[in-house]
């Protein structure tokens, strides 16, 4: 079975130019397909989250091609963006972005809401199973104020799974976590990984965490300068096959 | 666009936000309610004011007016058309204040469906004897009960019964001003002196008030056939023509029409009481710049705490974008909020605006010159509430419309990348 790519692109370049003309991404080419566990890495200041805004959509402004879902994404409106957004791709940044205004099960429940896929019974019937995988179920109608930094970063995952995304991707989604919380999260996304079919593309500083992805992505002063595949020292895992 | 989870967005950023939501709302309840205060109560007081003169006054009036010849000899030549004509040799005529064809011209009128009714009148000056000093008054020979139908001369006969004037022959109605001049009261006889020297004694059966003095210092009123005989005048004669249309907008246009049918003078009520129309203009005027002055301050109040929150809320608008929400959506949930501040503020205000009006309409006001009225008059039209929602809609769209804007452009990239 040929898996097919959840995301490619092709020869993206980036620049700004405030103070100065500066191209931040140079020809940065690569795919992903679905079921990958892709770890993005680099020296601070290379690029990554750059590039990662590109790839999530929100930012539009580059030179280059990028497909999601064999997709080409040009020159689409905002409103389609959105709705590619909303739909395809799950979000978790560094720092959790939860609403104050609305409960830990309501925060993970809205952008399903906005999708409407789902009754609203489903919609939050899904986000307390996703809660609970996360064991955040019983926290569910806290606010995102009365919970302690990792329990918000697990409630932030659970909102980018809620609509089942084809990829997910992290900003250092572990960075405000510590040993034990760090690897909860991992083992939880390559569950998702095994389980789902989905696809994650994350940004990290963590080696160890680096390490026991698919594939390690690392980047250089705005260049992918190597691509290891980290498959081949563990036992490939049954459902992963060519 | 999910319009329930918008509004339910809207919702939840004002509960977060209450006390600054509940002020901005204030602001709009308050303009609102003062302009529905101000407009009930300025239009109360045109309607009174319009009604002492329109109802008192005829819509149209057709009278015989002594002019000058319009035609003088010198513009009939040719040879002087070019040429500035200052002769005026022939002098007015008296044809008399007589209506000629009262009757036909009244029958015409009287199958004119824009007419509500009309009323013959007979006005004449007198003077009213009492002792040896002569007070100048006049004379008005009605119809009672077409008069009574139109103008309801009864509601300001004091004292009395304006009927009497029909059944009871030789009897007079005089203005309070005159009875009080002349120490007379119901039942007393008065002279009368024609201005071609005829006495006539007339005995009074109501004292009237209409309010202002100069009016109640000379008016009196009789039957048509006691101002004909007074004058000693035939059954046909008549001195005005009263109308009354169905709708005081159409005499100016009906006033025309019936100078050039009846060869007649014809005045409508516009013309004649211009100077309360303009009265009545400048009130409203006011009181709509009263209240939409208000409204836009109260617009800035919603500005204000809009820019304010999308200040505070940049996160949430960016995670809101990041997860989905088009830059519309977002605009549409700040315009939602700012319509929701105004729409409850506005449905507030209406009802506080109620209150005032009403609090405003059992405030005593009583006046000589008007007898029938006791408290501030208040005119209650649902026009007024339909119009102070509708201005409460429109300024707290506009007032949400510049911020919800910027929101809708906000880089969620700038954001989180700020963080
Ligand atoms: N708005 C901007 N204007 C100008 N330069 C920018 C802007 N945003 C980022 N940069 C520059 O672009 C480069 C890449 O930034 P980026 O945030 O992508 O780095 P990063 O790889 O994510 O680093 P880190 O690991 O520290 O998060 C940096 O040199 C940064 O200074
Ligand atoms: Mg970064």
């Amino acid at each position: 079975m040929t898996l097919r790519n959840v995301l490619e692109t092709k020869k993206i370049n980036k620049y700004f130019f405030d103070p100065v003309k500066f191209q931040v991404l140079s020809d940065i080419t690569f795919s992903v397909k679905q079921g990958e566990f892709v770890s993005v890495v680099g020296k601070s200041g290379c690029g990554k989250s750059t590039l990662l805004y590109i790839l999530s959509t929100m930012d539009t402004d580059f030179e280059g091609e990028l497909f999601i879902n064999g997709e080409p994404l040009t020159n689409n409106s905002d409103k389609d963006l959105a709705r590619i957004r909303n739909e395809y791709i799950g979000f978790v940044f560094q720092f959790h972005y939860l609403l104050n205004e609305y409960n830990v099960l309501k925060n993970v429940m809205i952008p399903g809401i906005k999708l409407a896929k789902y009754s609203y019974e489903e919609i939050e019937h899904r986000a307390m199973e996703h809660l609970r995988t996360l064991d955040m179920h019983s926290q569910a109608l806290k606010s995102p104020n009365q919970l302690s930094g990792g329990q918000k970063q697990r409630v932030a995952i659970a909102r980018a799974l809620i609509n089942d995304p084809l990829i997910v991707m992290g900003d250092e989604p572990t960075g405000n976590l510590d040993k034990k919380n760090s690897d909860m999260v991992f083992d939880i996304f390559n569950a998702i990984v095994q389980e789902k079919k989905q696809t994650m593309l994350i940004v990290t500083h963590d080696a160890d965490f680096a390490q026991r992805t698919h594939r390690i992505i690392e980047m250089a002063d705005g260049k992918i300068i190597s691509e290891t595949n980290t498959l081949h020292r563990r036992s490939a895992p049954t459902d992963i096959t060519t | 666009m999910n319009i329930s989870l918008i509004l339910n967005i809207a919702l939840n950023l004002i509960r977060a936000r209450m006390k600054q939501s509940a002020i901005a709302a204030i602001g709009v309840t308050f303009g609102i309610a003062m302009f529905i205060a101000l407009v009930s109560f300025m239009n109360g007081l045109n309607n009174l004011l319009d009604g002492l003169m329109l109802n008192r006054t005829p819509h149209v009036r057709m009278y015989n007016e002594i002019k000058p010849s319009a035609q003088q000899p010198i513009t009939l030549s040719d040879n002087y058309t070019k040429s500035n004509n200052f002769i005026s040799s022939i002098k007015p005529k008296d044809r008399g204040k007589e209506i000629y064809n009262s009757k036909s011209i009244i029958a015409v009128l009287k199958k004119d469906p824009r007419i509500v009714d009309v009323a013959p009148k007979v006005t004449a000056p007198v003077f009213f004897n009492s002792g040896t000093i002569e007070i100048t008054g006049v004379v008005n020979g009605i119809d009672v009960p077409a008069e009574e139908h139109l103008f309801s001369v009864s509601s300001y006969i004091i004292d009395g019964n304006v009927f009497d004037l029909a059944s009871v022959p030789n009897t007079i109605i005089i203005g309070k001003g005159l009875s009080e001049k002349m120490l007379v009261k119901i039942g007393d006889v008065i002279q009368i002196t024609t201005l071609r020297g005829g006495l006539v004694s007339l005995k009074i059966v109501g004292i009237s008030q209409i309010g202002i003095a100069e009016v109640d210092n000379t008016m009196s009123y009789t039957s048509l056939e006691t101002a004909q005989m007074i004058l000693g005048e035939s059954a046909g004669y008549i001195t005005d023509i009263q109308v009354k249309l169905t709708n005081v907008a159409l005499a100016p246009a009906a006033a025309k029409e019936y100078r050039s049918r009846f060869s007649i003078d014809a005045i409508d009520a516009q013309t004649a009481n211009s100077q309360f129309e303009t009265g009545s203009k400048v009130r409203s005027i006011i009181s709509y710049a009263v209240g939409i002055t208000l409204l836009i301050v109260a617009g800035f109040g919603i500005y204000n705490i809009l820019n304010m929150m999308i200040y505070e809320k940049m996160d949430s608008i960016a995670i809101l974008k990041a997860t989905g929400f088009s830059g519309s959506d977002v605009k549409w949930i700040f315009i939602s909020l700012s319509l929701i501040i105004g729409i409850t503020g506005g449905l507030f205000g209406l009802l506080v605006g109620f209150i005032l009006t009403k609090i405003i309409g059992v405030i005593p006001f009583e006046t000589a010159s008007l007898p029938t009225i006791k408290t501030y008059p208040v005119d209650y039209k649902l026009a007024y509430y339909l119009i102070g929602i509708s201005f409460a809609v429109f300024t707290t769209t506009i007032a949400g419309l510049l911020p919800a804007r910027k929101a809708s452009r906000i880089d969620p990239v700038e954001i989180i990348r700020g963080k």
